[in-house]
């Protein structure tokens, strides 16, 4: 990464103009001066927008172009097939699966880790001895690797492994199941593991939102006579609403394109048939692992709609929310 | 902590005596879960296999070094952390050179069509980075850069400069103009006060995005999987994948592995944890 240089090579040259426009007549001084601006303008912004354009617009845009050919990935694609890529997804069953198996995860995200984490938050936003550390605590499985957490889950779920041994001994042996074998179950034992995974996230944000709660408000009700929870209820979470939708936002978005943790928690023979995929590792077992590359572009790009269209979707919905927020707020 | 002898509003309050005990019953009990997994792979790394097979839910008994000796002595792991290691820094050092120069731009010139030029990197945060992966590879393969480093970072760079521009622009913008004139006064240009006066001033946010990066990249598995066959190149996270399903009877050596590979993320945590969940933070306030 030699890119220090646009930074580092005008500072010596940045320190010869202001001793020369005195002498020089002002408006060639001035239009040297616009020039200037512009080069660096252009200079420093350039390999920001050219690796940016590279790696995450242009890929997208071939994805489109590949996804009309079937290709095994061999040469220059010239089978063109139109449409068809994307007719035989949803005709997949297993691709249906995969979009039914989207589905649960963001919902089930959201309506479970929502509730957690809000309670999580509000009660480590009390003051009491110790709460860094307990704060800290919380966060640890959000920054564990994902193939980690995935890893360490397989082995605890393993039929007769720990999860087991401890239901037993708790007298809970009634509930055993093959956790992530029974095609009927694995879907909900890896939303628990997302679950696990990523609730830390939530409290983060939402412990950050809490911290932008003007503690005069909270003073001021307690000094009203209220009670901590009708504070919490009638102050702190009206005003966590902003927070609250980025944080649904961002669990959407992840659980829409959610790979690492199903591909390395769940037994690929179980994900083949279509109980624990998602739409990206059925991405990636169709197009990279059987080599079928067009048709694993096409369901790259349905992936890419329904990510965006819920995206703008949910923008729209942040958006309308917060003007009749707005208005509501003006005619009281 | 609160080292202060100040008692703290709510412990104070006659009402609620009762809820602070509660307070430490439930946030124990938080903590627990929260953890209880991680230091059961930690402790049942010092177990042997049989020992785990017979009682899954047991305690060491001998404790044995045996799985960890084993792994740091025989495995690839250091190679794979090493990779890890250069993926990462190099990384963080391409994510932060090229946000901070767009930037420093759209923070600090006005030009025609600064906003738009704003509004095309935020774009990149709607983007489902995963859903490029298929044909990153395809080009990434045409450019003749699959098994090498640059096959991860580039990409890696390019997906997390928006949420870097997103992060600095406020800082970099909020440093007074009256600096600036004062700097141009001292005879500094704009890029000489861009880097005596405004990279030191913004620091802790050149440190959040950093932390940022890095562990994005530490932990990264999608990129690297595809792009990475060759095993000499693998980083840690395909390091553990791998060999929990080459050895998958080899239950305690498993376990000693994913402990040593996490154990790099838990110690960066606890030093950055102030960086990663305040960039977090200023990431949703702004």
């Amino acid at each position: 990464m030699t890119s220090t240089n646009p930074t580092l090579n005008p500072v010596g040259g940045a320190d010869a103009p202001p001793a020369g426009p005195r002498a020089a007549r002002r408006s060639s001084s001035r239009a040297a001066e616009a020039r200037r601006k512009w080069y660096e303008i252009i200079g420093l912004t350039t390999p920001a927008i050219v690796v940016y354009v590279m790696f995450v617009l242009v890929p997208m845009g071939f994805a489109v172009y590949y996804s009309l050919f079937r290709w095994r990935g061999v040469g220059p694609p010239t089978e063109f097939v139109g449409l068809d890529n994307y007719v035989l997804a949803f005709q997949d069953p297993i691709f249906l699966d995969a979009l039914r198996n989207n589905a649960i995860i963001v919902v089930g995200s959201l309506v479970i880790q929502g509730p957690i984490a809000l309670g999580v938050a509000l009660l480590l936003n009390r003051r009491f001895r110790g709460r860094t550390g307990f704060r800290l605590l919380v966060f640890v499985p959000y920054v564990l690797a994902e193939v980690t957490v995935g890893i360490m889950w397989k082995l605890l779920l393993t039929g007769g492994g720990t999860v087991d041994a401890l239901l037993r001994s708790l007298g809970l042996g009634g509930l055993v199941q093959a956790w992530l074998a029974d095609l009927d179950v694995v879907i909900w034992t890896l939303l628990f593991v997302l679950t696990w995974k990523y609730v830390g996230f939530a409290i983060i944000l939402l412990l950050a939102g809490l911290s932008n709660v003007p503690p005069e408000l909270t003073e001021a009700a307690a000094i009203d006579g209220a009670t901590w929870w009708q504070t919490q209820r009638h102050v702190t979470l009206p005003l966590l609403g902003p927070t609250i939708r980025i944080w649904m936002f961002l669990s959407m978005i992840g659980s829409l394109q959610v790979f690492d943790v199903i591909w390395v928690t769940s037994v690929p023979a179980v994900r083949s048939l279509g109980a624990s995929a998602t739409m990206a590792t059925y991405m990636v077992d169709n197009g990279f692992f059987a080599r079928l590359w067009g048709y694993g572009n096409a369901v790259a790009v349905i992936l890419f709609v329904i990510s965006f269209v819920a995206a703008l979707l949910f923008q729209r919905f942040l958006l309308r929310r917060d003007i009749e927020g707005a208005i509501t707020g003006r005619a009281n | 902590m609160a080292v202060h002898p100040v008692p703290s509003p709510s412990s104070s309050g006659r009402p609620i005596a009762w809820s602070t005990p509660l307070t430490y019953v439930l946030a124990l009990a938080v903590a627990a879960v929260s953890i209880a997994p991680v230091v059961y792979v930690i402790v049942g790394g010092f177990r042997t296999t049989p020992q785990i097979i017979a009682d899954p839910a047991g305690l060491p008994d001998p404790w044995v070094w045996d799985n960890y000796a084993r792994v740091l002595t025989q495995s690839d792991f250091w190679q794979q952390a090493f990779n890890s290691a250069v993926i990462a820094l190099g990384t963080t050092l391409g994510v932060v050179v090229l946000g901070v120069c767009a930037a420093f731009v759209l923070a600090r010139y006005t030009f025609r069509g600064r906003e738009g030029l704003y509004t095309f990197f935020t774009l990149g945060l709607l983007f489902p980075a995963g859903a490029a992966i298929l044909p990153l590879y395809l080009m990434l393969r045409d450019l003749n850069l699959i098994n090498s480093y640059y096959a991860v970072i580039l990409p890696q760079v390019a997906f997390q400069l928006p949420l870097t521009i997103v992060i600095l622009r406020p800082f970099l913008s909020a440093v007074p103009r009256e600096l600036e004139d004062a700097a141009a006064i001292d005879g500094a240009g704009r890029l000489g006060f861009l880097w005596r006066i405004l990279l030191p001033l913004s620091r802790p946010a050149l440190v959040t995005v950093g932390v940022l990066a890095f562990v994005a990249s530490w932990n990264a598995f999608l990129l690297p999987l595809l792009v990475l066959g060759d095993a000499e190149l693998h980083t840690l996270p395909l390091g553990v994948q791998n060999f929990s399903s080459q050895y998958t009877s080899d239950t305690a050596g498993i376990l000693a592995f994913t402990s040593l590979a996490m154990l790099p993320a838990l110690l960066f945590f606890t030093f950055a944890e102030k960086q990663i969940v305040g960039g977090l933070q200023g990431a949703v306030k702004g």
